[in-house]
């Protein structure tokens, strides 16, 4: 199946941080794409950085909702330094509160 | 309403400034200033902006400004605040950038356009502004979702190019940080200073008790950016009603301070007697710092997120009943 890549500097611009734009590309772009078990390539060419409520909105419901499939099938390309740490946090805390819903 | 400017309104000696508020007549605001020589945090002209909106242009009012160094006000945008004709003349041309004037921000459309036009206008060198972006983002972000403030965010912002550090002030008269807590957090918000603290710890947010948040919030904006300004040796403050939260500087001989998750726990001061103010102000130093230390300071931000998280999952485990 043909990967589901989405280009986050056409979006969000160069510094990523407005959550209603986040917002959206998980509704329209992410979440449908993972319910058919799809890939999907968040590609941050060209950004210098974002901030965690940016990455939050874009990525912590699919986590929450998808979980394993969601962990699997997000993968990201040419991240910053700051914005795979970013990316890390969020992953983090995510996988610490699926733990508590497993208990 | 009344508030005095003096010649040393820097965050350091902010309570001075804060104890000559007086918010007791909503109808008038007077803004007394020393004669001779002014000196004020951007932070204090946003929350002069908020105050003078409260009451209408019309009826806000400078007395005795005359100091040369007042023309600061003019060029920061406080005359757009009032009738009162401003007593400088300034080339507004003279000295493009190093400074932000008062800019009110009401939608995430204008926050977007707001990032992207304040790097220019501060004429600061690229690759060491994430970190300033990362800061104003998720505060204007924070007023814009939390604060129920119809006059959106007070934003302005100052660039002192020896110290390499940027002085900015956030603002907004919403319903104030204790309120924004009360629908999940009521226990931990008891008093302003209480609910600051308690919107300082990772991973409350006002909108959830959940832990990791919601979908579009985790509750992780507050505790980020004063671990961003501990680490650099920065100076942060929170006003909100009577509450004030102030983050001091650590000793300059520990190489690599330790962040807390408990704001109790980092060397700060504190008050909840202020003059209650029905809002909130964010003020924070930044020093620029390279890019690769943007991301370690992240990269640590994470460690003692994560730690924070898992301890307090940790004290709702249930003990085993020994019997």
């Amino acid at each position: 199946m043909k990967k589901e890549r989405i280009r986050i500097l056409g979006y969000a611009g160069e510094f990523a941080e407005n959550k209603d734009i986040a917002k959206s590309l998980r509704v329209e772009r992410i979440l449908p794409a993972l319910a058919r078990n799809q890939t999907v390539t968040i590609d941050f060419f060209g950004v210098s950085g974002t901030t965690q409520s940016f990455i939050h909105a874009l990525i912590s419901e699919p986590i929450r909702r998808y979980r394993d499939v969601a962990l699997e099938n997000l993968e990201y390309s040419h991240c910053s330094g700051s914005v795979r740490e970013v990316i890390r946090t969020v992953y983090d805390y995510m996988q610490e509160s699926l733990d508590d819903t497993n208990l | 309403m009344k508030a005095i400017l003096s010649t040393s309104d820097y965050l350091r000696n902010s309570d001075r400034f804060i104890d000559g508020l007086d918010f007791s007549d909503p109808h008038s605001f007077t803004i007394y200033s020393n004669p001779k020589w002014l000196n004020v945090h951007p932070a204090i002209l946003t929350l002069l902006a908020a105050m003078a909106m409260k009451v209408g242009k019309e009826n806000v009012r400078f007395d005795n400004l005359t100091a040369l160094s007042g023309s600061y006000l003019d060029r920061m945008g406080l005359f757009d605040f009032t009738t009162q004709p401003s007593p400088y003349r300034i080339n507004k041309k003279e000295e493009v950038g190093r400074f932000i004037p008062i800019t009110i921000i009401r939608n995430s459309t204008e926050q977007s356009r707001f990032i992207t036009d304040m790097i220019p206008l501060l004429h600061l060198p690229a690759g060491e502004t994430d970190a300033i972006k990362y800061t104003v983002g998720e505060l204007i972000r924070n007023v814009l979702e939390h604060s129920g403030s119809k006059e959106g965010a007070i934003v302005a912002a100052q660039y002192y190019k020896k110290s390499n550090t940027i002085r900015i002030g956030i603002c907004d008269s919403g319903i104030g940080i204790k309120r924004s807590l009360q629908k999940y957090w009521s226990t931990h918000a008891q008093t302003d200073l209480d609910a600051i603290k308690w919107a300082l710890v990772p991973g409350i947010s006002g909108t959830t008790a959940r832990e990791g948040g919601t979908e579009d919030n985790a509750g992780a904006g507050l505790f980020f950016i004063k671990s961003i300004a501990y680490v650099a040796r920065n100076y942060f403050m929170m006003y909100s009603g009577s509450g004030i939260y102030k983050l001091l500087l650590h000793d300059k001989r520990i190489e690599n301070p330790r962040l807390h998750s408990n704001p109790d726990d980092d060397r700060h001061s504190e008050r909840n007697d202020a003059p209650y103010f029905q809002g909130t102000l964010v003020a924070i130093d930044l020093s620029l710092e390279s890019k690769s230390e943007f991301t370690s300071l992240l990269a640590l931000i994470r460690e003692v997120y994560g730690k924070a998280i898992r301890e307090r999952k940790k004290k709702k485990y249930r003990e085993p009943k020994f019997i």
